[in-house]
């Protein structure tokens, strides 16, 4: 059977990848169906959802429109997910794969290294990085890589250390081949899914740190995001709960289907590994 | 003596999921054991043994489901029994021993409790009784200070010794039938002669049915009383093993006994004035275990090893697991630094050279491994696997993959095959192909790890035959680790024999055969199951 096959008979994960895709057609729509600034204020403050036919998702405190909010932090969840775990992935892929490699005391140095990152709290961590570096996308973005690429080290010296030893490996050295190369073309290759796996389950976390950064007030001031709407309408949660559940929803939504297409991806990678059955 | 048979499956089919090769993994099978009988079924890979040994102690994977037929224990059918039935049957009625000692204890376990589980599962004997009951298994299997090795763990025991408890916990409630799949594959030559005396004379005691699960015609020879030949879940042919070993009917039975090799070596080939190639002196290396507080253990897996080889000829080195053979195999591949030692191709010294300066003459000495599933990388295609070699040594990449087409045909396989991934091909062509890349660097030396030890017999046999066509077209030395005497016997010119890192016999293969010197030979070849009764010599390619 073929990836896609193994992936789309998973139902869940196609669930998963509607909902993103959703989700994804609306951060890219939302300049073009608001074009104002989500930031606006264009109504009277609380109102109800559907009380007025323009305002669907009701308004908030000031007057804003929740659905232009939501749509246009669509887009800032998203970037910032995507970004965060590129960059993680940035510094953990080559830290691991030279961990695990090379051995030794390189692997010591390197993991213990890592060790470092991962006995600090990782929330309380990105806080600090973010008050000290003023809150901005960019800081944003670098606490939350800060604090997610130890586990990607952690799994890829665990699959180099495993591949390295493979007879095809030691083929490529007995052929001649320079080191760089061996890790690059031999190895590497052959631990991408997991890495896949991984790194889709960690926008997901990703997108729940920077929402809980925000709801503390450390999110881009210049930026829309959920967790800002949320932190924003907790104050009035019982009489204008639309102001926090709408974009609370869209968290809770986003995570979910990025789990669920993690969970996909790691079935349809890993055939063996598939439930269902004695092996 | 034959009144009832303990076993009788009739015309047992299993049937395989829909995306399998094949419809059925067992067609229409019919099989009987009286007491006090082995059977042995023997096939290649994929012939559906196993799956006959799992279906008659209702094991069988979820996928795989009996499509009609019966397995008839003692006149009783298995194949309808209930679970919870069934697993009174196992270990009561039927005894299993399977093939990998190490993974078939519970390493957390002392050998006593997991012998005396058994009895426990079946309600039997008070906790005294079980205690004495264990230590007389002990005793009864072969096993050294049984008081001992009852409070042992598995991992102090040796693969041999293990096996022997597995033997115990099978014979524990006195079974009508024992099942082995396979139970001496993993062990060595001398540990498997101990272990097929064992069941042997067990089963002559006790009176038990053995059904013997097996690919080996040696250990058929040595153990069976009948043979069923299994090929692709199809019986073929069925007899008494005299029968079925002196005169094969069927064609697959007789394919099967060609290809395996004969411990009588084919005359020696005229070898006087070819160059030397490569030459070893002295080569040793040592493990050290890394120690905390103390002292780690040291092993010495090769101690001073010194050999030469010539131009065209091949060099076996010979030992049982943890001899060092392979150890050495690696160290001249500099894939492991040797301790000491020189180690020179032609004229040209590779111990003193950096990694970095070895890099561009690691053309001349190349290596073939023994995993054909391992050693191919599944992401790249079988063109660039071939064409690394050369790109790596600086060809450029077009010229390579024209090299790697060429080559595909000189290992017998269809040049339309660089485009393809491994997985598309069998053991049999993955290993051409792990050839195909060993000499896309023209090396003059060859070093075969196990070259054919994962492979099916009749796959093997033409590898072998591949390897010294090649040898006699390129003037390969060719290094050829094994532990296998028949293939050893079949390709080498001389024999190194090897025993915990030393070499302790070195000899021609035909004055080895003739006339072993050391001690450690002629117990090595006395252990080759079947002797010289089974076996043929080597087609040639």
């Amino acid at each position: 059977m073929t990836f896609f096959r193994r992936f789309a008979s998973n139902r869940g994960a196609l669930v998963g990848l509607a909902v993103l895709l959703l989700i994804l057609a609306a951060a890219l729509a939302a300049t073009t169906l608001y074009p104002a600034s989500p930031w606006r204020m264009v109504s009277r403050p609380f109102l109800a959802p559907l009380a007025l036919e323009r305002f669907p998702l009701g308004t908030d405190a000031l007057g804003r429109d929740v659905a232009a909010g939501l749509m246009h932090g669509a887009r800032v969840s998203l970037a910032i997910g995507l970004v965060s775990t590129l960059a993680a992935l940035l510094v953990g892929v080559p830290l691991g794969a030279a961990a695990g490699y090379f051995g030794g005391l390189v692997d010591d140095l390197c993991m213990r290294f890592t060790e470092l990152f991962q006995t600090v709290p990782s929330f309380a961590l990105a806080i600090v990085i973010v008050a000290i570096l003023q809150p901005s996308i960019a800081s944003i973005v670098l606490a939350i890589a800060l604090v997610s690429w130890p586990p990607v080290t952690r799994l890829v010296r665990g699959e180099v250390l495993s591949l390295r030893s493979r007879d095809y490996v030691q083929a490529a050295v007995t052929l001649g081949q320079r080191t760089p190369s061996i890790i690059l073309r031999q190895i590497l290759p052959n631990t991408v899914a997991p890495i896949i796996v991984m790194a889709s389950l960690m926008v997901a976390s990703a997108i729940l740190l920077e929402s809980s950064l925000s709801f503390l007030g450390l999110g881009d001031p210049n930026m829309m995001t959920w967790g800002y709407m949320v932190g924003a309408g907790r104050t009035r949660l019982i009489d204008a709960w639309w102001i926090s559940f709408f974009p609370g929803l869209a968290i809770f939504l986003t995570v979910l289907a990025l789990n669920l297409v993690g969970e996909g991806l790691s079935d349809a990678l890993n055939p063996r590994l598939a439930r269902g059955g004695r092996p | 003596m034959t009144t009832s048979p303990v076993l009788a499956i009739e015309n047992l089919s299993l049937a395989l999921p829909s995306m399998a090769d094949r419809p059925f993994a067992i067609q229409n099978l019919s099989l009987s054991i009286a007491a006090g009988e082995t059977l042995c079924v023997v096939g290649e890979s994929g012939s559906g043994k196993s799956l006959t040994a799992l279906a008659t102690i209702g094991l069988l994977p979820r996928a795989v489901r009996p499509a009609g037929g019966a397995i008839r224990l003692a006149g009783r059918d298995l194949l309808g029994l209930p679970e919870r039935d069934m697993q009174d049957v196992r270990g009561r009625e039927i005894g299993m021993i399977f093939q990998e000692p190490m993974t078939s204890l519970n390493p957390v376990m002392r050998v006593h409790d997991q012998i005396a589980e058994t009895f426990e599962a079946h309600g039997a004997l008070d906790r005294r009784g079980r205690a004495e009951r264990t230590l007389e298994l002990i005793q009864e299997v072969g096993l050294p200070d049984p008081a001992a090795i009852a409070r042992a763990y598995p991992h102090e025991l040796s693969g041999g010794q293990r096996q022997r408890v597995m033997i115990a916990m099978a014979l524990a409630m006195e079974p009508k039938l024992i099942i082995a799949d396979e139970p001496t594959t993993a062990l060595d030559v001398t540990t498997q002669a101990q272990i097929l005396k064992l069941i042997d004379a067990l089963r002559k005691k006790h009176g038990t049915a053995v059904l013997f699960i097996t690919h080996d015609f040696g250990v058929v020879a040595e153990i069976a009383d009948r043979v069923a030949v299994l090929q692709h879940g199809i019986m073929v042919e069925e007899g008494t093993a005299e029968a079925v070993l002196r005169n094969p009917q069927h064609d697959y039975t007789k394919r099967l006994l060609a290809a395996v090799p004969s411990l009588i070596p084919p005359p020696p080939k005229d070898l006087a004035g070819a160059p030397k190639a490569f030459q070893v002196r002295d080569l040793s290396k040592t493990y050290k275990g890394r120690g905390f507080f103390r002292r780690g253990r040291e092993v010495h897996a090769a101690d001073g090893v010194s050999f030469d080889i010539q131009r065209g000829e091949t060099l076996g080195l010979v030992g049982e697991s943890g001899s060092g053979k392979s150890t050495v195999g690696r160290c001249v591949m500099r894939l492991i630094e040797p301790d000491a030692g020189s180690i020179r191709i032609g004229d040209l010294s590779i111990r003193e050279l950096s990694q970095a300066q070895f890099r561009p003459m690691r053309r001349r000495i190349q290596m073939v491994f023994q995993d054909p599933f391992a050693s191919l990388n599944p992401r790249r295609t079988v063109g660039r696997i071939i064409a690394e070699g050369p790109i790596a040594q600086g060809v450029p990449k077009k010229e390579a993959l024209a090299t790697a087409a060429r080559l595909l045909d000189l290992v017998g396989l269809n040049d339309n095959a660089t485009d393809r991934y491994p997985h598309e091909f069998s053991g049999g062509q993955r290993q051409r192909i792990g050839i195909a890349r060993a000499l896309a660097l023209e090396p003059d030396v060859l070093v075969a790890d196990e070259p054919v030890s994962a492979l099916d017999v009749s796959v093997q046999a033409q590898i072998l035959a591949l390897m010294q066509d090649l040898q006699k077209r390129l003037g390969l030395a060719i290094l050829f680790v094994t532990h296998d005497l028949r293939v050893a016997a079949q390709m080498c010119d001389r024999i190194a024999v090897m025993q915990r890192g030393k070499i302790v016999e070195l000899q021609t293969t035909a004055a080895l055969f003739r006339d072993p010197q050391h001690a450690y030979t002629k117990a090595l070849l006395a252990a080759v199951p079947g002797g010289r009764e089974v076996g043929s010599a080597l087609p040639t390619a």
